[in-house]
């Protein structure tokens, strides 16, 4: 009988009960005794000198504990926050790495800079005192977009970085580029702009530094994706803390999106001032806070020329990109518009030649960095406006100019010109799903009852392949990263057959401690309950990365099923003594362990408690105990893959769109879960459609200043904002490379969606010869368009 | 949010008492621009006054053939009365687009038109509407109470209790509404007396105003397309990141021929 707990099963989420009636344990939640509360000065201006700091009044403020600063940071050695991966220029020099204190030291570099830090018994006392602390600035002109930032004599962010300028790096055959340009029958060009986002989770980010005494142990609760990782980076480079003595633990946590993978300097004020002050220190982030200094996500500008033979074969493809860093380089900043991006740019095509440059710039703004999707949106963004470009100007159909340029299932494994190896992906099959999904041959009827009632109307593709499972390590190391990106998995038996199971990934909303039980289930035939996943505190967990970048099921899953196999393969030398039989005859299925060719057999359960009571084991060649660690370093990326189509109807009176139909059809291998999958997918989808209709950071141009700082202005898709999906997934090309098949669906949505929705906004606005709008397509910007186009004459 | 003295009377009289006391008063309504406004600590009264507890200061009645509706009913109340729903429906309609359902369970009309906020939806009601703003001491005629931006006609200390609307022979609410914060850039209330058309805007200026030549071409001719020729300047309207100027104009005749076009 099929396990109704295993793999494939629609398994409702078991950590729903508690997130649903409010008994999560979040960082926020968690008090200690003695705890006092941190208040952060922040800088008001996007560019200042901090000329000096006069806490005195403050300390005078009642329930003040400490002011500290970033002098008494340098005093105590306090490092700069470290950034992960290190990218070289076209001319090979190293990026330009400017130090990140945790408190400014010298000068403000955005608004929400960190200039002191408050010490109080409540909050309320701290936020009081926060406002007399006397900071001496001196205004200086800021630097605010990039391309701003990238002119003579504009501001310099940092005085040792001229121009502003991080890194000018390339990737591909500039040569055959050009080469195939000068071929080309047609040549399709498009200026795009990605724009910055802001990724606000539903929780803040929070953290609780606390220091014991009498073991020197630190211990940092914090809203991380990755605990081992803040553990690794703050302890060893800015802290200095050795690994035995500092524990992170990161509890349930509401949403990152990747904006909780990076080390932030809230984080070590609290640790360092745990320790200085003697009590425990709490710091929870305001929705204002989160706004100003969460590291934000996108924010590119980009060129790009597509090369066309007469036929409609991609030749080449020319890109140029322009990165906003921000202030400081984050965690990862680096690698996002270079590894994670310009590496995808072949999409699903057999573009031969590809050429990416992309400068990135320093700019008096919070940092970004990966926000979901981190990079690939940015590729699939591009590649495919110009495809549809392409489409429009050669007068062949889209979705034929896509199906005649894919890399087909055959010519897998594909290697592309930019770096990547597809194992697998039938491209033409997801769009031959698609097509019906959304009735493709019904457009023009449906457009005609559109113009009826005074609408327009547009339908439009994304195809994407993204690189997820991210990474194998030595692919990574030789690309500049300063980390390995293996997973880690521990597989505990319990004498009566229970189970704990310890992962490296980190669930904060993507259902591991449903899917990866499920994995436990179907592999021994433990019932689902009797499988607890434990995530989140180091030291609990052996040393692992954590979970971005959709890599949790393919990376940590895969380490779980490496685990696994040990714990297997020593049940089997027990289930042999037991039985009185040769090891190489024990068989193992659905968690029996059968002599083979007879009916004797033992259960899992059976087996564990042999382990833990090992009364006449052979100790010469059986150790007691059912307890495996594996750590799994992936051969290769996983390609999730897809096709998604969107169809959009606009009130030319208003600019209004609506979307009113899409069906997104992915390849994400093997599926474990078929429900949680969707709900990824979902969510993935409405953030794609809200950074195409409703999204956009916007920063004062002149001064800095952060326009869009609360809901009010920043514009969250909500339900109403988008039409019920329909969401389609096929498993026939699972992953070549890992044990379990698996792709990645974490960020597919994200990354097809916005696309998807642009590409349907300007086929509908094709009639008034509109070829191009930068999202997000708001009212106003579409109503613009219109108005600023005359309609072409009715066709003959 | 800054320490102040929290007090919750029981009379209107009550009320008035409190606020003549102290430094820096403020009255609480629902508290949906307030409170926002406290836990930013960008206000710092020294004593709220929370006007929830008062009887006087409740209830939907009919009256003289219209409405009048005390300043303490909240947004959804209104929304759900079946009075206000069949006595002037375009009001129970405007008062269900307000905001997300948290805010209309706990906005009040009061709060909402005390406040005076260039884009609220109530202004162009009391407006549109004819409306009597009654308070502690007087009455005020709708088209007199809002002054400018986040101004009204009220005196210092003085409390509205209630609005009497006046019953039209047809109106209809059309808004355009800010994506994110749900207030209206744009909305027009076209509410019909006889042979008096009356066209109100909010959103679109920094204080509601009446279309004077969108109201004399509804005048002669209740027609969406008479508003073809009716224009309102761009001059002098708010822009934002989310509007310009010109864009607001433009809606307004668009808001205007759908208020129309609704009014059936």
């Amino acid at each position: 009988m099929a396990n109704p707990n295993g793999i494939g099963a629609p398994v409702r989420r078991r950590e729903d009960a508690r997130f649903l009636t409010g008994r999560g344990t979040y960082t926020d939640d968690i008090n200690r005794p003695g705890q006092t509360h941190a208040v952060f000065v922040r800088s008001p201006y996007a560019h200042a000198t901090i000329r000096g700091i006069d806490a005195a009044e403050a300390m005078q403020a009642p329930g003040v504990i400490a002011v500290l600063t970033g002098a008494d940071m340098a005093a105590d050695k306090v490092g700069s926050l470290p950034c992960g991966w290190q990218i070289h220029s076209k001319d090979g020099s190293p990026m330009k790495e400017p130090p990140h204190f945790p408190i400014a030291r010298d000068r403000a570099r955005y608004v929400g800079d960190a200039v002191a830090v408050v010490i109080a018994e409540t909050r309320e006392q701290a936020k009081d005192a926060a406002e007399l602390v006397m900071v001496d600035y001196e205004e200086l002109p800021a630097a605010v977009t990039s391309l701003k930032a990238l002119e003579g004599g504009a501001p310099q962010v940092h005085d040792d970085v001229g121009g502003n300028l991080c890194f000018d790096w390339h990737l591909g055959d500039a040569a055959a580029v050009d080469a195939a340009f000068a071929q080309a029958a047609h040549v399709a060009k498009l200026d795009l702009i990605n724009q910055r986002l802001v990724p606000k989770a539903m929780e803040p980010r929070a953290a609780l530094g606390e220091y014991d005494r009498a073991t020197g142990e630190h211990t940092l609760t914090t809203t991380s994706q990755n605990p081992h990782v803040i553990r690794l980076l703050m302890g060893a480079f800015v802290l200095g803390i050795p690994e035995h003595k500092l524990r992170v633990v990161a509890p349930d946590v509401g949403g990152g999106f990747g904006s909780k993978i990076f080390h932030y300097g809230e984080e070590a004020v609290v640790t360092w001032a745990a320790k200085k002050v003697g009590r425990p220190v709490k710091w929870t982030a305001e929705r204002s806070e989160s706004f100003l200094t969460d590291a934000h996500g996108r924010d590119h500008v980009s060129h790009a020329e597509l090369a066309l033979d007469k036929d409609g074969n991609f030749l080449a493809l020319r890109v140029a990109t322009v990165a906003n860093m921000g202030a400081y380089l984050s965690t990862f900043a680096p690698s996002i518009p270079t590894y994670l991006y310009a590496t995808l740019l072949a999409g699903q095509y057999k573009t031969p030649a590809i050429y990416a440059e992309v400068k990135a710039v320093f700019t008096n703004t919070v940092p970004v960095d990966a926000y979901r999707g981190a990079g690939r949106p940015e590729a699939c963004y591009l590649i495919e406006r110009l495809v549809e470009v392409a489409a429009a100007e050669t007068g062949i159909d889209k979705a034929e100019l896509r199906r005649r340029n894919f890399v087909p299932a055959a010519a897998m494994p594909y290697q592309t010109p930019v770096a990547l190896q597809y194992d697998t992906g039938d491209f033409a099959k997801n769009l031959d799903i698609a097509l019906p999904l959304v009735d493709y041959d019904g457009f023009a009827a449906r457009k005609a009852d559109s113009v009826r009632r005074g609408k327009l109307r547009g339908i439009g593709f994304a195809t994407y392949i993204e690189a997820c499972g991210i990474a194998p390590s030595n692919i990574a190391g030789a690309l500049g990263a300063r980390a390995g990106l293996y997973e880690s998995a521990e597989v505990r038996f319990h004498p009566t057959g229970s189970v704990t199971v310890f992962t490296g990934s980190h669930s904060h909303g993507q259902g591991h401690e449903t899917t990866f039980a499920q994995l436990v289930s179907e592999r021994f035939g433990v019932p689902i309950e009797n499988v607890e996943i434990v995530h989140g505190d180091t030291s609990k967990i052996p040393f692992g990365m954590g979970t971005y970048g959709s890599r949790s099921l393919a990376v940590g899953g895969s380490a779980i099923v490496k685990a696994m196999d040990k714990v297997e393969r020593k049940a089997k030398k027990i289930a042999a003594h037991m039985l009185e039989a040769a090891e190489a005859d024990i068989e193992a299925k659905d968690g029996r362990f059968v002599v083979a060719g007879t009916d004797k057999s033992l259960t899992i359960g059976d087996i564990a408690l042999q382990a833990y009571v090992p009364h006449n084991f052979p100790l010469d060649e059986l150790e007691p105990g059912l307890d495996e660690q594996a750590f799994y370093d992936p051969k290769n990326f996983t390609y999730p893959n897809g096709c998604h189509v969107c169809e959009v109807e606009i009130d030319p009176d208003t600019g209004v769109v609506q979307v009113v139909n899409f069906a997104a059809v992915d390849d994400f291998g093997r599926v474990i879960n078929p429900l949680i999958v969707e709900g990824q997918v979902h969510g993935g989808l409405v953030q794609g459609i809200g950074q195409a209709l409703l999204e956009n950071c916007v920063y004062d141009p002149e001064s800095g200043q952060l326009l869009t700082g609360s809901y009010m202005d920043y514009c969250m898709p909500r339900a109403d904002d988008v039409p019920s999906f329909t969401v389609r997934y096929h498993e026939d090309q699972p992953c070549t490379h890992n044990p379990l098949g698996v792709k990645g669906c974490g960020e597919a949505g994200t990354i097809g969606a916005s696309a998807a929705v642009m590409n349907a906004v300007v086929h509908a606005l094709s009639e008034y010869g509109i070829t191009h709008l930068d999202m997000p397509a708001t009212p106003e910007r579409v109503w613009q368009a219109i108005r600023h186009h005359t309609p072409a004459q009715a066709a003959e | 949010m800054y320490a102040f003295t929290y007090h919750r009377p029981k009379t209107v009289a009550d009320a008035t008492a409190l606020l003549g006391q102290f430094e820096d008063p403020k009255l609480l309504g629902g508290g949906q621009t307030l409170l926002p406004t406290l836990k930013q600590r960008l206000a710092r009264p020294s004593d709220l006054i929370d006007l929830g507890q008062i009887p006087e200061l409740q209830g939907i009645g009919e009256e003289a053939g219209g409405l009048t509706v005390g300043a303490f009913t909240r947004h959804a109340q209104v929304a759900h009365s079946d009075t206000v729903q069949r006595v002037i429906p375009a009001l129970a309609s405007l008062a269900e687009g307000i905001g997300d359902r948290q805010v209309r369970n706990m906005g009040t009309l009061g709060g909402s038109i005390c406040n005076a906020d260039p884009s609220a939806d109530y202004p162009a009601a009391v407006v549109a509407l004819k409306a009597t703003v009654r308070t502690d001491r007087r009455e005020i005629a709708g088209d007199d109470f809002f002054t400018g931006m986040f101004e009204t006609a009220l005196e210092p200390g003085e409390i509205v209790t209630a609005v009497h609307f006046q019953k039209p022979d047809k109106a209809a609410y059309a808004k355009f509404r800010n994506p994110a914060s749900r207030y209206a850039i744009v909305g027009v209330f076209v509410a019909v007396f006889g042979s008096e058309v009356r066209v109100a805007v909010t959103g679109a200026g920094p204080s509601v105003f009446r279309a004077d030549d969108m109201e004399a071409a509804l005048a002669q001719d209740f027609r969406a397309d008479a508003l073809n020729g009716a224009s309102v300047s761009a001059d002098g309207l708010n822009a934002d990141i989310h509007a310009s100027a010109e864009y607001r104009a433009h809606l307004v005749r668009v808001m205007a021929r759908r208020a129309v076009e609704a009014c059936g």
